[in-house]
C-alpha cells in the first residue's frame, strides 16, 4: 500500500495507534488472568504443602485418593516436599504476571519461560502419575490444569504481542 | 504512586500465604510427649484409650515403651514405616514392644483383605512375623499383580508353612475374625488411615511416625519419663 497524501497517513498512524492500544489492553486482561490462575495454583500447592507437613492426609485413608501419590517418593525433592516448590513458582508466577499487569516488561519477558518450565515439569509428574505411580492425586491434577492454562495464556500473550509489533 | 501499587498486592498475597499456612499448621495437640501437660487420671487426653493385649508384638511383653501399628499392607507409606518399625527394634531391643494389627482398606487397595489374611494365616501356624515382613518387603511385587493369591501361597512355601492348613486358613473363619477385630478395634480409637501408630497409648502424627529420628525422640521422651 503505497501512502500518497497527508490525510491517508494520519488515518493509517491512527490506525496502528489504535491496534497498538487494543494489543495492550488485552495484554493486559491476559496478564491480570494469568494473575488469577496463578492464585488458583497458589492455593492449590500451599494446601498440599500443609497436608505433607502436617502429615494429615498422606496417610492411606478410605476416602483419600491421594495418598499414593503423595507418599511417593517423587512427592518430596530431598527433604523439601514438591508441593512447596510448586508454592513458590506460583507465587513468583503471580508476581511477574501482577507487574506485567503494571506495564512491566521485563517481568512479562520472565514470565514466559518460567511458565514453559513448569508446564514440563508438569507433563513430567503426569507422566510419573499415570505410568510409574499408577494412580492420579485430584489435587495435583488441578495443578496441572492450572499450569496448562497459564502455557495458554502466556502464548496467547506473546502472539497478541507480536501480531500488535507485526501491524 | 501507581509503581506501588503491584508491589502492594503481592506482598498482600504473600502474607496472606504466609498467615495462612502458619495458621493450617498450628495443631491443636502438642508434638512432643515432653510438651504434654502432666496428666491425672481424671483427665486422660482424649486420644489415649485402654490397650487391649496384643495378638501380635515383638519385644517384652511389659516393655516400658509400646509401640502399636495400625496398618494395611498394600498401603505405600506402610510400606515405608516397614523399616522404620526394623530400625526402632534394633536400636531399642527389648525397651521397646512392638504390636501389628491390621486395618486393611479394601476400598483403594484392593489386595488388602487377602494380604491381612495371609499374614494371619502365617501366625496360625506360628509364623506371622516372617509373612509381615515378606508382605512389606515385596509390597510392590503383590500390590501390582491382577491375582495375588498365587504370590501369597508362594511366600507361605517359602516360609516353609503347611501348605493345605494355610490355604485352608487363608479363607477361613478365624483369620476373617481376627482381621475384622482389629479393624474394629482400629474404627475405636478414631483410626481413619494407615499407618497409625500409637505410643503407650497416644497416637502419633504421620510426620512424627515416617521420620526415624522424629520417631526416637518421641520413644526417648517416653523411656525418661519411665526411669
Amino acid at each position: 500500500m503505497t501512502v500518497t497524501t497527508g490525510g491517508s497517513q494520519a488515518t493509517l498512524a491512527d490506525s496502528a495507534a489504535n491496534v497498538g492500544a487494543q494489543g495492550r489492553r488485552r495484554g493486559v486482561w491476559l496478564d491480570a488472568a494469568a494473575a488469577l490462575l496463578a492464585l488458583v495454583g497458589l492455593a492449590d500447592a500451599l494446601y498440599l504443602t500443609v497436608e505433607h507437613l502436617s502429615g494429615r492426609s498422606v496417610r492411606c485413608t478410605v476416602i483419600s485418593g491421594c495418598s499414593e501419590v503423595l507418599s511417593s517418593p517423587y512427592a518430596t525433592v530431598g527433604s523439601v516436599p514438591l508441593a512447596a516448590l510448586g508454592a513458590l513458582a506460583y507465587f513468583a508466577v503471580f508476581s511477574l504476571a501482577t507487574l506485567a499487569a503494571f506495564g512491566s516488561a521485563w517481568a512479562r519477558r520472565l514470565l514466559a519461560p518460567l511458565v514453559a518450565a513448569m508446564f514440563f515439569m508438569t507433563l513430567w509428574l503426569l507422566y510419573l502419575q499415570g505410568f510409574v505411580i499408577g494412580h492420579f492425586c485430584q489435587f495435583c491434577l488441578l495443578s496441572a490444569a492450572v499450569t496448562t492454562g497459564l502455557t495458554v495464556i502466556v502464548a496467547a500473550q506473546f502472539f497478541t504481542q507480536r501480531s500488535a509489533r507485526i501491524k | 504512586m501507581k509503581r506501588l501499587v503491584p508491589i502492594a498486592i503481592i506482598v498482600a498475597v504473600l502474607i496472606i500465604a504466609v498467615g495462612g499456612v502458619y495458621m493450617l499448621l498450628k495443631s491443636p495437640e502438642p508434638t512432643n510427649i515432653s510438651q504434654l501437660p502432666p496428666q491425672t487420671p481424671a483427665a486422660p487426653a482424649p486420644t489415649v484409650v485402654p490397650e487391649d493385649e496384643p495378638v501380635h508384638f515383638k519385644g517384652r511383653m511389659d516393655a516400658p515403651v509400646r509401640l502399636e501399628e495400625y496398618g494395611d499392607y498394600q498401603c505405600p507409606p506402610c510400606g515405608l514405616f516397614h523399616p522404620i518399625a526394623q530400625r526402632v527394634l534394633s536400636s531399642y531391643g527389648d525397651r521397646v514392644r512392638f504390636s501389628f494389627r491390621n486395618l486393611p482398606l479394601p476400598n483403594i487397595h484392593k489386595h488388602a483383605q487377602e494380604a491381612a489374611r495371609a499374614a494371619e494365616a502365617a501366625g496360625q501356624q506360628g509364623k506371622f512375623w516372617e509373612m509381615h515382613d515378606l508382605l512389606y518387603e515385596r509390597q510392590q511385587e503383590w500390590s501390582k499383580a491382577d491375582v495375588a493369591r498365587p504370590l501369597f501361597l508362594r511366600y507361605a512355601q517359602e516360609l516353609g508353612l503347611n501348605m493345605s492348613r494355610f490355604t485352608q486358613d487363608l479363607d477361613g473363619a478365624v483369620t476373617g475374625m481376627r482381621v475384622a477385630q482389629d479393624a474394629a478395634l482400629a474404627q475405636m480409637r478414631g483410626v481413619t488411615g494407615t499407618p497409625t501408630v500409637f505410643l503407650n497409648g497416644r497416637m502419633l502424627s504421620f510426620e512424627e511416625t515416617m521420620d526415624f529420628d522424629k520417631l526416637r525422640v518421641q520413644i526417648d521422651a517416653a523411656l525418661a519419663g519411665k526411669s
